[in-house]
């Protein structure tokens, strides 16, 4: 066998590994999707919190408060930003 | 007059600080879930936390100079600017290994006890007189009964109950303060001292 055949087997076999999650990785990659959809639900359930969606009138403090998408935003940059390097990391460890 | 034509309502403010607790509560929740060894594996992610509640005791100060109007609300904003800075100060001096004591993290218990009685002594009305004062009586009984967690965790670093509460905490005060309006009823009831809802 190829080095190079051999170093693919290896790289393949690292990713099903990474891609095998335990229930507290799913919980991590969860949370800001979680976050996310409560955002988006919120928007749904008081769409009048959202001022861009009828902003004319509105001053710019308004237009600038919006809390469901700050909520959205916050549980996306959290999965973005946090969540998948700790799965990563948590991944990391368990080897 | 400018300073006052230009500044956001205090609702909004409430609105951005929210979103820094839901953002603490989602770092503590994602700490508790990996444990501490795995969160220190890369050097700033133990930083982000402390780091985040020292920059909202910065951010308050701002807050207790252009929102507040009367001596009591300037010294409750004061007071929660400083347990803050001072909470996330201990927290950020202990993931640097400049403070070693597991009794720095009663900053964070002695914070919460003296915001949460900041709240419920700056709240001159009654639960129903409108939602704002709803929230001020609701946040201070919630941060003084929450302040059992931190004074648990500086006990019992690792108990996972303790650090659940601590994180849920910050949770519930994210969702409450989304709630908050200037002026808005509350269960259907606003007293006619409070003013005229403007949305």
């Amino acid at each position: 066998m190829s080095a190079e055949i051999a170093r693919r087997l290896e790289r393949i076999g690292q990713e099903e590994r990474t891609r095998v999650r335990t229930p507290r990785m799913r919980a991590v990659l969860a949370l800001g999707p979680v976050t996310a959809l409560a955002g988006v639900a919120w928007a749904v359930a008081q769409p009048w919190r959202l001022t861009l969606l009828h902003p004319y009138g509105q001053g710019f403090w308004w237009l600038l408060a919006e809390p469901p998408l700050y909520v959205v935003g916050v549980g996306l940059a959290f999965w973005r930003l946090v969540a998948r390097e700790l799965v990563e990391d948590m991944a990391k460890a368990k080897r | 007059m400018i300073v006052a034509g230009i500044q956001p309502d205090a609702e909004f403010v409430h609105w951005w600080f929210a979103t820094g607790f839901l953002v603490l509560a989602l770092l503590l929740y994602a700490e508790i879930l990996v444990g501490p060894e795995v969160w220190a594996r890369r050097p700033w992610r133990r930083y982000l936390w402390p780091g985040t509640l020292f920059l909202m005791g910065l951010l308050m100060w701002p807050v207790m100079t252009f929102f507040t109007n009367s001596m009591i609300h300037m010294v409750a904003h004061g007071s929660w600017a400083q347990a803050l800075m001072v909470a996330g100060g201990a927290e950020l001096g202990l993931v640097r290994g400049k403070l070693h004591s597991q009794w720095w993290r009663l900053t964070s218990f002695v914070g919460l006890l003296v915001s949460g009685t900041a709240l419920l002594v700056h709240e001159q009305n009654g639960w129903t007189f409108a939602r704002a004062a709803f929230l001020h009586h609701a946040i201070g009984w919630l941060v003084i009964g929450a302040s059992v967690f931190p004074l648990l965790q500086a006990f019992r670093p690792r108990s996972v109950v303790a650090a659940s509460g601590f994180a849920t905490t910050f949770a519930v005060m994210a969702v409450l303060l989304f709630c908050d309006r200037d002026v808005a009823p509350v269960f259907g009831h606003l007293s006619t001292y409070a003013g005229v809802p403007h949305r």
